[in-house]
């Protein structure tokens, strides 16, 4: 397995480089901005290097070699779901006709488009039981905070303006309760019980007339199915709430079983974890927003429709909570989407997260062997293994673990979450991986675990193959250096 | 499916892990089970699916009209040397770089986004990116109300009205009231009462754009700069075409405290509305309020320099409901796009296209106001958009120029009906001396043909 370039030499700033007169010539020359404008509306300087094409490629070329995607390397990155993302969604994506279509383009120049998000939004209600989705927000937490100012429009004309409290598992991701407070909700976070799970007592005990919504992931953060989902959403509805599912881990259900039947009112998707968005270093991503019958009013704008024969984007919702972004959807995404799910069908996506079940529970059988895996029963897409024993043993600590990783060629699974699993590391393969490379990357595991255990120095000390070591991240947050400055 | 497994891997590992079927490791309760029939849409082999978004791509008539559409997202030139770079694997699929040894070529790219931003907007730090203009402004008035705790919002009108949409959305959500101040007739803000408003202290910010969504450059002079400092109003610069800082004042340079843009005329496509990159630059004093991630530079145990996610104790995953935003996915890849777009134009490509942004639109409207029964009603200094009065419903003078094959701009009727009459029309450097004759032709029928019914 290759690793990044391990040249240990800084790599320049683009600001380092370039020199007047080095400049590409894309454009014609422009004649003075002065015969356009008034002076005192033009800038007095612009501070931005000429660098020559060449130069400017081998610059990010050689970034590029200082970066792990999927492509590079295993990416057990848990609730991240960093699954192979194939080519040709990229292909489609980059078609003349979808990439180079402005948001603008009247419905009859843009049947194409329309199509293509009514029909991913239409396989997306079917797939996952809501009577519609919006395209609209960008992200996960985007969908989020929409569905959240659903609720609020929604109780706020039913008259049920008491309801201020938003619940939330403590094995929820960081963006629920952030969502919450933008909002205005307040937080009630609440406490897993043994079998890490959502216990139904604790929860009545929260519930009442100022619950707004309950919101869950199912299989939660620890990879662990909610079994009790079904009297957790009954109990939520009898208060008068409303049921939130977060989908960062849709991949262990998709085609098997649907938050629709679970109970759940709102819900969203990451086009970027189960449908094979790539993650490009942090986004974009997309957050389709689905909703049961009652909400459908409520969505933010635009909706596509279909009206007779063709397709329409419909401004004219009646209760909208309105626009979530400046345009309608992330839509090369939701290209990228349909074609992942055309490559599949219904019966290819029921595959896909019994597979990626099927790898979580192999690796965690395998590395049982040799790490606690806290909550000892089959798990859904990923699961959690701690390093609490070794580092009483050792001092090596989940951390340690992560950046012996990055040694072997791999990246670090997701460690320190969820919160609750001490010294945590949190493990999710996903199907697109072989037999062969989770073989591989068990035996790189159980090697950092023997070597810590009989020379600890020498894993404290990963990573040494890495074009840098740890970073100093205190000096970073203390004496903040957010960019260049010209000397 | 793109899943690796064989027949006997599966077997095998069925074993291994000590059940007999797949079914068994996804079972669900009874009361959960799925019983419905699935009714996506179907399977496909790959030759098919790039005939079917081939068939389905046809069906965009819009992407190779002459076309006249801007409004916060533009057709320019991107060197393919962009598409190159950026769909490299490595930049591509990976994650959010939290595990910084391995990712100091994006970490880097990050830093020298944040650094870009800051050079061309002339403010001290800037963000990793937000989702798009439209959330770029909401996040800035969340990080006003933030610094100054007042419960009130002042935009003007004449800032894209699909981004003070998303402004009310997330204002309704804290509760926060928000204010419009007028548009004058040479199609700037209308600043009169600005200085009076601000000394009432009941406002965290009032919002700007320039050059406005009239294409109208729209900034304060000295004494509203004056008096918005002197009463701790924040002034949010809002920035949607991001190529007119190539030529026209930073927005530092008028009086900005926050400034919330859109990048995606720095080489990102248009693709019908997104991904884009939404950015947000601010002075030092607002470090701890601004909204995602932050790229910083520091060094490693042996003292080599190296980069890092930094300050994340403003972030979700860590504080909780007590974050300065709910953000966690941003835009990272279409910034990195953009950042390479900056560093292949550089100064001279910037300013030459911006320049050519300007001359083009003065041919638009030159010939635009050359057709009698067409006018241009606003006076003020424009940018690459101009709005074109027809002297009839826009939105028929438009269906008429669809006709003939040309997407003539934008129906302002749409957001302003006292400018139903008006069409707003953009040219960048990607417009040709042909389109812009075509237009007129065209515009001068149909103004024409209307002005004998």
């Amino acid at each position: 397995m290759s690793t990044p370039v391990s040249d240990h030499t800084a790599s320049p700033l683009i600001f380092e480089s370039g020199q007047d007169g080095r400049a590409n010539r894309y454009f014609a020359r422009g004649k003075q901005l002065s015969e356009f404008l008034p002076p005192d509306a033009l800038r007095e300087d612009l501070p931005i290097p000429d660098n020559s094409e060449m130069d400017v490629v081998r610059h990010f070329t050689r970034l590029s070699q200082r970066t792990f995607g999927i492509d590079v390397g295993f990416y057990p990155l848990g609730s991240c779901t960093m699954k192979y993302n194939p080519r040709v969604n990229d292909a489609m994506a980059s078609l003349p006709a979808l990439r180079d279509l402005h948001p603008y383009t009247p419905d009859a120049f843009a049947q194409g488009a329309l199509r293509i998000m009514w029909e991913l939004e239409r396989s997306l209600c079917s797939l996952f039981g809501m009577a519609a989705f919006s395209l609209n927000p960008a992200a996960g937490a985007h969908a989020e905070l929409a569905a959240l100012l659903i609720a609020k429009a929604y109780f706020k004309g039913r008259g049920e303006t008491k309801r201020d409290k938003v619940i939330v598992p403590d094995t929820a991701h960081g963006t629920n309760p952030a969502s919450a407070a933008m909002c205005g909700f307040k937080v009630i976070s609440l406490k897993s019980d043994k079998r890490g799970r959502v216990s139904v007592d604790e929860l009545k005990k929260v519930l009442g007339d100022d619950t707004a919504v309950c919101m869950m992931t199912n299989p939660n953060t620890l990879g662990l199915f909610e079994d009790h989902v079904h009297e957790i959403t009954r109990a939520v509805h009898e208060a008068g709430g409303l049921c939130y599912y977060d989908g960062a881990n849709a991949n262990a259900l998709m085609g098997n079983a649907r938050p629709g039947d679970m109970g759940f009112d709102l819900m969203h998707l990451n086009l970027h974890k189960t449908f094979t968005i790539p993650h490009g270093g942090g986004g974009a991503g997309a957050g389709p927003l689905g909703v049961a019958k009652q909400l459908v009013d409520f969505l933010p704008t635009p909706y596509v429709r279909k009206r007779n024969d063709s397709f329409v984007l419909d401004f004219d919702v009646p209760k909208s909570i309105g626009p979530m972004r400046s345009f309608w959807s992330n839509f090369a995404h939701i290209v990228r989407a349909l074609a992942y799910i055309y490559a599949n069908g219904a019966e290819g996506l029921t595959k896909v997260s019994q597979l990626a079940v099927l790898n979580a529970n192999y690796l965690r059988v395998k590395i049982r062997e040799f790490l606690e895996t806290p909550y000892d029963e089959a798990c859904r897409h990923e699961f959690v293994a701690s390093a609490q024993e070794l580092k009483k043993a050792t001092g090596v600590r989940a951390l340690d673990i992560a950046k012996a990783l990055l040694d072997r060629g791999y990246m670090a699974p997701t460690i320190y979450f969820p919160l609750i699993v001490p010294e945590c590391l949190m493990i999710e393969p996903t199907e697109t991986e072989s037999k062969e490379t989770l073989d591989a990357f068990v035996d790189a595991l159980r090697d950092i675990v023997e070597t810590a255990k009989r020379d600890p120095a020498q894993i404290l000390a990963a990573p040494v193959t890495t074009v840098v070591g740890r970073l100093d991240e205190t000096r970073a947050a203390r004496q903040p250096d957010l960019r260049w400055y010209a000397k | 499916m793109y899943t690796p497994h064989t027949k006997a891997d599966i077997a095998q590992m069925l074993q291994t892990v000590g059940v007999d079927s797949l079914d068994a490791l996804l079972r669900v309760p009874d009361a959960v089970k799925l019983r419905a029939q699935l009714d996506v849409v179907p399977a496909l082999p790959e030759t098919e699916i790039v005939r079917r978004f081939e068939e389905l791509a046809r069906e965009n008539a819009g992407a190779s009209c002459i076309s006249f559409l801007g409004a916060g997202s533009y057709r320019h030139y991107a060197p393919p040397a962009i598409t190159a770079l950026a769909m490299r694997g490595e930049f591509l699929t990976a994650y959010t770089p939290y595990q910084a040894e391995v990712s100091q070529g994006y970490l880097q790219a990050i830093y020298e986004w944040q650094t870009y931003i800051c050079l061309l907007t002339g403010m001290d730090i800037a963000n990793a990116s937000v989702y798009d203009g439209a959330t770029a402004l909401a996040e800035a008035a969340i990080m006003a109300i933030n610094a100054n705790g007042r419960q009130k919002v002042l935009v003007s009108r004449a800032v894209h009205p699909n981004y003070r949409a998303v402004l009310k959305t997330y204002c309704d959500g804290l509760d926060i009231a928000i204010e419009e101040l007028p548009v004058a007739a040479d199609g700037t803000t209308d600043l009169g009462e600005l200085a009076r408003l601000a000394g009432t202290k009941e406002y965290a910010c009032v919002a700007l754009q320039s050059p406005n969504f009239f294409g109208v450059i729209d900034t304060p002079g000295a004494a509203e700069q004056a008096a918005l400092k002197a009463s701790g109003t924040v002034l949010v610069g809002v920035v949607a075409e991001a190529l007119s800082l190539g030529a026209l004042q930073a927005p530092a340079q008028w009086g900005a405290d926050i400034v919330a843009g859109e990048a995606q005329s720095f080489g990102v496509p248009m693709a019908y509305g997104g991904p884009y990159v939404g950015f947000i630059a601010s002075t030092k004093e607002h470090l701890r309020r601004i909204p995602g991630r932050l790229a910083g530079k520091t060094v490693d145990s042996s003292g080599r320099e190296g980069y890092v996610l930094t300050l994340q104790a403003r972030e979700q995953h860590i504080r909780r409901e007590r974050a300065t935003s709910n953000i966690c996915t941003n835009q990272a890849h279409c910034a990195l796009i953009a950042t390479m777009y900056l560093a292949l134009v550089g100064k001279t490509g910037l300013r030459d296209v911006a320049a050519l942004n300007l001359q083009r639109t003065r041919e638009l409207a030159a010939a635009v106001e050359a057709i009698d029964g067409c006018s241009l009603p606003f006076t003020a200094p424009y940018f690459n958009e101009i709005v074109v009065c027809v002297h009839q419903p826009a939105k028929h003078a438009l269906a008429k120029l669809e006709q003939r094959g040309i997407l003539g701009g934008i129906d302002l009727g749409l957001y302003y009906p006292e400018h139903a009459n008006c069409i707003l029309m953009a040219a960048t450097e990607m417009t040709t001396t042909q389109d812009i004759q075509q237009l007129a032709k065209a515009l001068h029928e149909v103004v024409h043909v209307h002005a004998r019914v």
